[in-house]
């Protein structure tokens, strides 16, 4: 009798346990720096792993992030060997017919970089006669030739030699995405370059943002995502975490 | 394939040979002074000539065009004193750091085939030629020369072909040759095939035009044609 009462008790404990805190199993790359890493000792980092921690907490789960190849990221998720993936992933029709998105979680915008010393503004008429280097076939290349028409594009084939003609002095300012020209700023460019006006952030041009993945019909784990999400971004966490990483604020509007 | 994109990509292209002709003819003119200088260099008898042109044929016929673009145009571009000089104004245009490198390049392929050329030419003709009191300089220009060109034509008429092939890494350092203009046009309509083949088909119209010439210059030279 006592031993029933018992193996009750356990089992009731037990359930509620299971109950309270949620097994999540979320995959991220871990070599995509700043937003996702492995560190020297080893370990998952980056505003990626935060933002994934700080929704697992919210959401009193219990999560554990693996690193996944790029590659095989979705296919590992559509297989079942992880909930979520936390990646930097950029929601796209193409990716939405594989999986279900959260809502975007960061959205990093169309950034100028000019001169320090340069007064040249991101509108059309500071662009006006400018000559703007930027890579071709990119959504920024596009945006400058529809919303900047008096600009002089030089076209590039990767952003690395766009940012050595800016240093050389070939070129009056260069447009690309927001985070990669802080990165280049913060150990290239120095103090002799800097953004220079707002960034721009049409969706039409830089597309939706990075979206948290869930697999196909698996609503309750992407709606308990939305909510955290929309919860940390209220409390002030998720600001926290972007400054942490960034001196501009990378959250959807 | 879709005909039509092809047609439409033909204005824009056009446009590019413009500039790819210039670039083409500039290199192959600037390249002709420097092959023929380095090719008599390398046959005279001082030995720092030798020496210079030697060195300047190894280096330059032993690296990449695309590397030899990239070091003219982002690589001096990195020195401050080179900024701050006066050849800046020149180095500062894609369009000269590209001429640069094409000269430089097909005057080091050029000034071998040249070398060749004169040195088959029969040690007798050139005795002949000073024994009746030819200058050097006369000598040259009135039997080595001609004789010399015309042994080294096939060659040279390949290489400026291949001129007009290699004009195209000009699109690497942001200039809108045919190919910068393809590539560009290829990522606003993402029909790479169309746009390329386009492309191509404008740099065969190019290259026949330069084989007919260069063959135009072969019979010229063909003495035993002539005579017939």
């Amino acid at each position: 009798m006592i031993r029933e009462i018992l193996t009750a008790a356990a089992l009731a404990l037990v359930c509620a346990q299971g109950a309270q805190a949620e097994n999540i199993r979320i995959a991220t790359e871990g070599a995509y720096p700043p937003f996702n890493l492995v560190d020297s000792s080893g370990k998952l980092k980056g505003f990626d792993v935060d933002i994934a921690k700080a929704l697992c907490a919210e959401m009193k789960a219990h999560c554990t992030i693996v690193a996944q190849a790029w590659d095989g990221i979705i296919p590992g998720l559509k297989a079942g060997k992880y909930d979520a993936i936390i990646a930097s992933m950029s929601i796209t029709p193409a990716r939405k017919k594989a999986v279900d998105f959260t809502a975007p979680y960061y959205v990093a915008g169309a950034a100028l970089v000019g001169p320090a010393k340069s007064d040249i503004t991101f509108t059309p008429a500071g662009l006006k006669g400018k000559t703007i280097g930027v890579q071709r076939a990119t959504t920024y290349a596009a945006l400058l030739k529809e919303k900047f028409p008096g600009a002089k594009i030089k076209l590039y084939d990767t952003v690395d030699n766009q940012n050595l003609d800016l240093k050389a002095g070939r070129l009056d300012g260069v447009v690309a995405q927001q985070v990669v020209m802080y990165e280049w700023l913060k150990k290239d460019g120095g103090k002799a370059f800097a953004f220079k006006g707002k960034p721009f952030l049409d969706p039409k041009y830089i597309g939706d943002g990075a979206g948290i993945a869930v697999n196909k019909g698996n609503t309750k784990l992407r709606d308990q995502f939305d909510a955290a999400l929309k919860t940390i971004m209220a409390n002030g966490t998720y600001a926290k975490i972007n400054a942490s990483y960034f001196p501009f604020s990378i959250a959807p509007k | 394939m879709n005909i039509s994109v092809m047609i439409g990509a033909l204005p824009d292209l056009l446009g590019g040979v413009a500039l790819t002709t210039e670039l083409v003819a500039l290199a192959l003119l600037v390249g002709f002074v420097i092959a023929l200088s380095t090719a008599l260099a390398r046959l005279s008898g001082v030995a720092v000539l030798r020496w210079l042109a030697t060195a300047y044929v190894f280096t330059f016929r032993g690296t990449p065009l695309l590397v030899q673009i990239f070091l003219i145009y982002y690589g001096l571009s990195q020195f401050a004193f080179v900024r701050d000089s006066v050849a800046w104004v020149v180095l500062k245009q894609p369009f000269w750091c590209t001429l640069m490198a094409l000269a430089l390049n097909t005057g080091a392929y050029t000034a071998e085939v040249f070398r060749g050329g004169i040195l088959s030419v029969p040690h007798n003709q050139i005795e002949a030629a000073r024994a009746i009191g030819m200058s050097p300089v006369t000598a040259f220009r009135r039997i080595i020369w001609p004789l010399a060109i015309r042994q080294a034509l096939p060659a040279y008429g390949n290489e400026m072909i291949l001129m007009v092939k290699a004009s195209s890494l000009a699109s690497t350092v942001t200039l809108m040759d045919i190919t910068g203009v393809a590539q560009t046009l290829a990522a606003d309509t993402y029909m790479p095939i169309e746009i390329f083949t386009a492309a191509a088909l404008v740099y065969l119209c190019l290259t026949y035009a330069m084989t007919q010439a260069i063959h135009f210059f072969e019979r010229r030279l063909d003495v035993t044609r002539r005579r017939s």
